[in-house]
């Protein structure tokens, strides 16, 4: 990839097939976090009868999943967990819904990419997640080097990190420039 | 048997809450994390909120040297939303109480 670019109404760029099957492989694996945590809160017959879905009160466990869903209030667990309730399930659809435009608009070979203004908004978003989850796991911290010791068995996927970072800052720019 | 619940009872009025608490607003604040991009916290600002290029900078700024900065108030409603709103975009965001 050599960063986005906007022509006219469009944000274009272009992604190698490995660079594609990357960020493909990662926003999948985005997407079946999101869908684990859907299915640990099954809809009871009260949401089927009523429609509305409640999401559970309780923070995730798992660490990346925590880091996306966090939680509403410091200290009041109450609050946190009736809004957690009331909003996770619209933020789980939000997510996955960046996702899916990110599967949907790069080929999966790689290839030019082309995205109207909605679209690049989805996809800072989901590159963003993908970030945010990579960076959780990675432990990236402010004052972290740019390069870790080569033993460091980090180094490899921080090098990932870094391309992701890469990218989406290229498409901010992108979608600022006039 | 039963009766229909009074909706109009569970609307609270500001203007008569009972613990006279009604002119501390509610807060959003941004906590500072070592992932999201100063580009991008700033473009959120702008997009979530409608801010100027400036006040979304200086906010963002304040995020990041202060550890967090308020970038909304207002009715416990308005900030629920704001903070949601965040939370989508992968923002770190919490609300509290004004004091």
């Amino acid at each position: 990839m050599n960063g986005w670019r906007r022509r006219g109404e469009l944000l274009v760029g272009t992604l190698t097939g490995r660079e594609a099957g990357l960020l493909r492989g990662m926003v999948g694996q985005i997407r079946d976090l999101l869908a684990a945590r859907v299915a640990a809160n099954p809809r009871d017959e009260l949401a089927e009868l009523t429609g509305i879905i409640a999401g559970p009160t309780t923070a995730p466990t798992d660490q990346v999943l925590a880091r996306l869903l966090p939680d509403f209030h410091r200290e009041d667990t109450g609050l946190s967990g009736g809004m957690r309730a009331l909003h996770e399930p619209d933020l789980l659809a939000a997510k996955d819904g960046a996702a899916a435009v990110i599967l949907e608009t790069c080929p999966a070979h790689g290839g030019r990419i082309r995205l109207s203004e909605e679209q690049a908004q989805a996809w800072l978003t989901a590159l963003n997640d993908v970030r945010l989850a990579l960076g959780t796991v990675l432990k990236v911290t402010e004052d972290m080097p740019d390069e870790l010791p080569p033993d460091d068995p980090r180094t490899p996927h921080l090098a990932v990190y870094h391309w992701l970072t890469w990218v989406q800052e290229s498409l901010i720019q992108a979608l600022i420039s006039t | 048997m039963t009766t229909p619940v009074e909706l109009e009872q569970t609307q609270v009025d500001p203007a008569v809450d009972e613990t006279g608490t009604e002119d501390r607003p509610w807060l959003t604040i941004v906590w500072n994390d070592p992932v999201n991009l100063m580009s991008y916290v700033t473009y959120v600002f702008q997009e979530l909120f409608g801010y100027s290029r400036d006040k979304a900078t200086k906010l963002m700024l304040d995020v990041h040297h202060k550890g967090r900065a308020v970038v909304s108030s207002g009715s416990r409603e308005k900030v629920e939303i704001d903070v949601a709103k965040l939370h989508g975009a992968g923002l770190w965001a919490t609300m509290q109480r004004d004091t």
